[in-house]
């Protein structure tokens, strides 16, 4: 079993619900997420448009995170979650630098590495994450990919426009986005002007290095 | 903040979390700084050892500058690298739980053996008064293992698959430039009852590391990027942007300096013209070190 997400972001509205419901799930502390939704503006006036996108630990087979970390804090499952033991990571953040994705963030409360574990928690008693359970219009799709006839893989196989963000990395991700384009999933194909982000003027943590 | 290359159809991210800011300061540029000094000291000096060691003038006192040169520093680095983690009493854990394909663990085993033969090392100058036998074998241990622990750091680099810029090959070569540069220009300040040959070595070690290392530098900020992100990193830096002069300051106080100053001296032998090359290099290269640490992190990953 190899469990994968894939975001259908042409049914995504950026309601945030799966990033309230994480928060929640998983009591990741103010100012840190495992999982966010980005809204990306296109276009210009009238002919402009807003899309949505969920970003969370892409759960790479090949993850920079897992290869870097000196202690095994980061490590894999056998159903190919990448997990986090936050009591043995030690950290040093070289997690943080090596993942492409900047899935990882450092938890303020514990000083310790974290990130998005697919719920792990919750998978081991049968449940679903519970981003895919909040989500009013189903557009987190989770489950086996190595099932032919599982959800997501009938949609990895019918869908043409299936990609993974970054995948020159070459870290074979196990999270894939329908719809959505390099602006998107791209971050150096849109422009992300400091102080001018819709309800906030916070642009960088303080609580991790000095902001630029 | 780097960003947008290939604007796509006027793309603005209207709405997204707080970025987290630099993640790897000066701690560690310190913590590299500081073990290249260290390693330098043990690589160049162990050279100058076994060169001139039976040669009348020779380099005198070099057997207890060595250990206790790098011990300073070797303990510097490693107070650092403790104080940058967010829990510094896990460290253990590195060799409770070590996971052998993280070069972090394999740098902090060899270091702490590399600190474990240097501190033996200080005990038999300070202590024992013995640098014959035993110390001359130490020594040899010492050299072997400086050259992985003055690497790993790259190859570290190099696994920090989110931070283009640094490349394993380039990086890896930049260190031990690095290492001969400084520890170079610290054997220079004990240098003035040297041999005139010795100190020609020790100035043409420094001039050409800070050639070299200046000579690569160049080469990966003119020379065309096959990276996006690396490109998107440096074309920020090339536009003025924060660093750029930090940037040029270092290349010019690191490097050009010190390389004309060093060269000088090997022709005419100056050793305060050689000294001033050293401290020139020594505070330059914690200022190139510094910016190319920290600008791949001014860019979004997501």
């Amino acid at each position: 079993m190899k469990l994968g997400f894939l975001v259908d972001l042409d049914l995504c509205m950026g309601c945030k619900g799966c990033e309230v419901a994480c928060k929640v799930e998983n009591e990741v502390p103010l100012s840190s997420w495992r999982l966010r939704v980005k809204y990306v503006d296109q276009g210009v006036y009238p002919d402009a448009s807003r899309t949505f996108t969920p970003l969370r630990c892409n759960h790479c087979e090949d993850a920079p995170c897992e290869q870097i970390c000196p202690v095994s804090a980061l490590h894999y499952l056998d159903n190919g979650i990448v997990n986090v033991d936050k009591s043995r990571c030690i950290g040093c953040a070289g997690c943080m630098m090596a993942c492409p994705y900047g899935a990882i963030y450092m938890d303020p409360e514990t000083n310790t590495a974290d990130k998005c574990t697919y719920c792990a928690h919750r998978i081991e008693g049968g449940l679903m994450p519970a981003c895919v359970v909040a989500c009013p219009v189903e557009a987190n799709i989770f489950g086996d990919i190595e099932d032919p006839l599982s959800n997501i893989s009938q949609y990895i196989s019918k869908d043409k426009r299936v990609q993974v963000r970054k995948p020159e990395k070459n870290t074979k991700p196990k999270h894939f986005y329908v719809g959505g384009g390099q602006a998107q999933l791209n971050p150096l194909a849109a422009t992300r002007e400091d102080g001018y982000s819709l309800f906030s003027n916070i642009t960088h943590l303080k609580h991790i290095g000095k902001a630029h | 903040m780097v960003e947008h290359v290939q604007n796509i159809n006027n793309a603005v991210v209207t709405l997204d979390v707080a970025l987290p800011g630099i993640i790897w300061g000066w701690m560690i540029t310190l913590n590299m700084w500081a073990k290249s000094i260290a390693t330098g000291v043990v690589l160049v000096g162990g050279y100058l050892f076994f060169r001139y060691k039976d040669e009348k003038g020779g380099v005198p006192g070099i057997k207890t500058i060595i250990p206790i040169v790098a011990f300073i520093f070797l303990n510097i680095f490693l107070l650092f690298t403790l104080l940058d983690l967010h829990q510094p009493f896990r460290m253990i854990n590195i060799f409770l739980h070590p996971h052998f394909t993280s070069a972090i663990t394999v740098g902090a085993w060899m270091a702490s053996a590399l600190t474990g033969i240097i501190a033996y090392m200080s005990f038999l100058v300070v202590v024992k008064k013995n640098t014959t036998g035993l110390y001359e074998t130490l020594l040899k241990w010492a050299i072997f293992l400086s050259v992985p622990v003055t690497m790993y750091t790259a190859v570290i680099m190099g696994q920090a698959s989110a931070r283009e810029l640094w490349q394993t090959p380039a990086e890896l070569i930049q260190m031990m430039l690095a290492a001969f540069l400084v520890g170079s220009a610290t054997l220079a300040f004990f240098s003035p009852k040297w041999s005139k040959e010795a100190k020609r070595d020790l100035a043409i070690i420094l001039g050409m590391s800070a050639f070299l290392s200046f000579t690569i530098y160049m080469g990966e900020y003119f020379l065309s990027w096959k990276l996006a992100e690396a490109e998107a990193t440096m074309a920020y830096v090339h536009s003025g942007g924060e660093y750029n002069m930090l940037f040029w300051a270092g290349q010019i106080i690191g490097f050009i300096l010190p390389a004309i100053f060093s060269f000088m001296a090997t022709r005419n032998g100056s050793a305060p013209l050689l000294q001033i090359a050293a401290i020139l290099s020594i505070i330059g290269l914690y200022m190139a070190k510094h910016v190319w640490l920290v600008i791949p992190q001014l860019l979004s990953l997501s």
